[in-house]
């Protein structure tokens, strides 16, 4: 009795909604600080805020015990060379991870410069950090003294991507010792710890609320942002919070390319609550807006929910080597020791393999070769890497319960089975507000952290950003006074929000999800030309004034899948309008323009920006390193910060 | 063959049972309907029991309600037949596949 189905067979009835429902009622919240999503970044965020002694109110569209991408766990807390093991200088290597590549700067200096004081901090509110049982003395990378357990990753090689980042000396690591800035870490408990840290520090939790819009002064496009209006998923109430100052802290958006939304979980890196809202709310807000051209294959295979790790690899890697059919050894690396954290094999290594499958040098499939491996460092691979990271501990969970040991068993790899050719599944690929050294938008009264802050959705990333967020959020809101909000922009909202439960007829939210995912296959896909990417925008002009009047939603939770769909629609709109404006190809962008096929050109290698004012999409752009001097002007912001590391 | 009541249903949304609950063990505390980021489940209008999938079709996988569940046994992953996985014993050159029902 566990199915709908079952009910309707023995009751002869549909169970009843389990909750009270109560579309008219409305809840005001009056706050300090106002954070947005309560994943990793909105949970740091408000602790940061409230440690400094302010109301803060947060968020979240499930439920903040295990919320976010990072919710279920972590086993990696990248980027921390401020580590006592690390062999390069933060700052160095802050400037090293943002070389030539189209990432945050600000982001990167603050997770580099911070991120290990929001690790320590994390050990004193319960998440295991270090190997404090003994569990794995012996591995390569475990230092007996800390207890920290160093990952092979980035020890020499320091990109995702073969041949972005040139090798290079350190200055702070002469004599190239291993980096030793990423450290493994027991991920699973930190969500519900760090829930409790906000607890206890007072923060007002707001669980299974989906924000839907930012309130501006006076109502006004590009005003202060004074608040937000949300309701809640399970009773459909209305709430509006008033804040001095908000904190955007919501994910990327990963199923605006996807046209089928059942099995939705096995076919995007992020559950379907993460579909862009954020970015949809600071860009009716008049935000100005980042990188959104960007895009990413999304690739898919075969097996257990294996777009772990982007769809990149599966559980056989970190240090598991991989071999063909015929037990042969692939020269693919295995981020481990053993290649020094290398990832993906190089373009020209790639085209050998192909070569090699195709000729019946390499026979498919291959497959991770745990036996080879030694013990400990097997164990430390499947029990602690794959046993902490996010979604990973149910599926090595069910590899056991099926039968599968590590000790004895070749794990199926994905790579090449399904083929090379490029997939029309794509996600968005991490656009987001411009922000300031103070991770503030350009508007007042709105911060970012996190993912939202262009960048890739890494977990110390998110954590050190929201940290810092959370802080100068508290600090603005205690200069300023009450924002003015507009009941006529309340209204506007809550009638936008509340129309598809106003209807039992017309077009539910799957389909309407699929009509948009269809759009974006078709007009912003592989190819692009202006033409096409006009199409796009004419065709979502037609969906949303023909079809999303015919939105219906039968109880609170197909309306934030509805209103959660609106956002999918504006952050397409949002993707045309800045691939029109980005009149070049780019390899870094993942973005190619039939029309303008010359590759990143030394004068499209900016940002551009795109902005609604008075309604209107307007363009902009910002130099590449539009931060400035990543050390001297962090410093100039944070003179009074007090951390590990105190700077050279 | 027992005549059952045949009521017209829709086509059953995919994948239909994501977890498997043991009524036998669940007391139906409802710690899982809480800890899923994207609510699979509602609570079962009778207490104690388990709760009802709702939401198959959005299951992330993420494991959070079979991982927090605080009756081991309660409730198991059952993954859709394509998510199903291969791997191939060292020794013997077999190749086997995930095939728990």
């Amino acid at each position: 009795m566990t199915k709908w189905h079952d009910f309707l067979e023995k009751d002869g009835k549909a169970p009843v909604w389990p909750y009270p429902v109560n579309y008219d009622r409305e809840q005001e919240i009056e706050t300090d600080v106002l954070v947005i999503g309560g994943g990793i970044a909105g949970c740091w965020a408000a602790i940061s805020a409230a440690r400094k002694g302010v109301k803060v109110a947060l968020v979240e569209k499930g439920d903040t015990i295990r919320s976010g991408a990072g919710g279920p766990g972590c086993d990696h807390w990248c980027n921390a060379p401020a580590n006592p093991l690390s062999n390069v200088d933060p700052d160095e290597w802050a400037e090293h991870m943002t070389e030539g590549i189209y990432s945050n700067g600000i982001g990167t200096q603050i997770q580099c410069r911070e991120n290990y004081d929001a690790l320590l901090e994390l050990e004193q509110m319960g998440g295991k950090i270090r190997d404090t049982d003994d569990e794995y003395e012996g591995a390569i990378g475990r230092d007996e003294k800390t207890k920290f357990m160093i990952s092979p990753r980035y020890t020499r090689v320091h990109s995702y991507i073969p041949g972005l980042l040139k090798p290079k000396v350190l200055k702070s690591n002469p004599e190239q010792k291993l980096n030793n800035v990423v450290i493994r870490v027991w991920g699973t408990t930190f969500k519900p710890a760090l829930k409790k840290e906000c607890k206890r520090l007072g923060v007002n939790i707001y669980d299974r609320v989906m924000v839907t819009s930012l309130l501006t002064e006076g109502g006004v496009q590009g005003a202060r942002v004074v608040g937000a209006t949300g309701f809640n998923n399970r009773t459909g109430e209305f709430m509006v919070f008033r804040s001095k100052a908000a904190i955007l802290a919501t994910a990327g958006n990963y199923s605006l390319f996807l046209l089928n939304t059942e099995l939705s979980g096995y076919n995007t890196f992020r559950s379907r609550n993460m579909t862009g809202d954020g970015v949809a709310m600071a860009w009716r807000a008049g935000a100005e807006l980042t990188l959104m051209e960007r895009s990413m294959i999304l690739m898919l295979g075969t097996g257990y929910k294996h777009t772990w790790y982007g769809g990149a690899g599966d559980a056989s890697y970190e240090n598991v080597p991989l071999v063909d059919a015929n037990g042969k050894l692939l020269p693919w690396p295995t981020q481990g020791w053993a290649d020094a954290g290398a990832m993906r094999p190089t373009p020209e290594v790639m085209e050998k393999i192909r070569q090699g499958v195709q000729n019946g040098e390499y026979a498919l499939p291959f497959y991770g070769d745990f036996p080879a491996m030694p013990d400990i460092e097997r164990k430390a691979t499947w029990k602690l890497m794959l046993g902490e990271e996010s979604t990973t501990k149910i599926i090595t969970g069910s590899y056991e319960k099926a039968g599968f040991n590590p000790d004895k068993h070749l794990l199926q790899n994905y790579n090449f089975i399904e083929g090379t050719s490029p997939s029309q599944w794509r996600t968005t690929g991490g656009g987001g507000p411009v922000i300031d050294w103070d991770l503030k938008s350009t508007l007042d009264g709105l911060y970012v952290a996190g993912e939202q802050t262009f960048s890739a959705g890494d977990h110390s990333y998110a954590a050190a950003t929201g940290r810092y967020a959370g802080r100068k959020a508290a600090d603005f809101s205690r200069q300023i006074g009450e924002g003015r909000i507009s009941r006529e922009q309340i209204a506007l909202e809550k009638a936008r929000v509340y129309a598809p439960v106003t209807r039992s007829d017309g077009i539910d939210w799957k389909e309407l999800n699929a009509g948009i995912a269809r759009t974006m296959q078709y007009f912003c896909s592989e190819f692009k030309t202006e033409s096409l990417l006009n199409m796009g925008l004419d065709s979502l002009k037609d969906i949303e004034e023909n079809h999303v009047p015919r939105l219906y939603a039968l109880d609170p939770h197909k309306l934030m899948r509805s209103i959660e769909d609106l956002s999918l629609l504006t952050h397409g709109q949002i993707v045309l309008h800045a691939s029109l404006a980005r009149k070049a190809s780019s390899e870094m962008l993942n973005f190619f323009r039939i029309d303008y096929p010359e590759v990143d050109p030394p004068e499209w290698r900016k940002y551009v920006t795109v902005k609604l004012e008075n309604g209107r999409v307007k363009v902009g752009e910002l130099p590449m390193k539009y931060w400035g001097d990543m050390k001297a002007n962090y410093e100039a912001h944070n003179p009074d910060y007090e951390g590990v590391y105190k700077g050279k | 063959m027992a005549q059952k009541k045949t009521y017209a249903l829709p086509n059953i949304i995919s994948p239909n049972t994501p977890v498997i609950f043991n009524a036998d063990i669940c007391d139906g505390c409802n710690t899982c309907v809480e800890v899923c980021q994207v609510d699979v489940y509602i609570p079962n209008p009778e207490k104690g029991k388990p709760p009802i999938i709702l939401h198959p079709d959005e299951c992330w996988y993420g494991g959070c309600c079979v991982n927090e569940c605080p009756r081991p046994g309660a409730i198991r992953f059952n993954w859709p037949v394509q998510q199903r996985a291969y791997w191939k014993d060292k020794a013997t050159g077999k190749v086997l596949r995930d095939s728990q029902v």
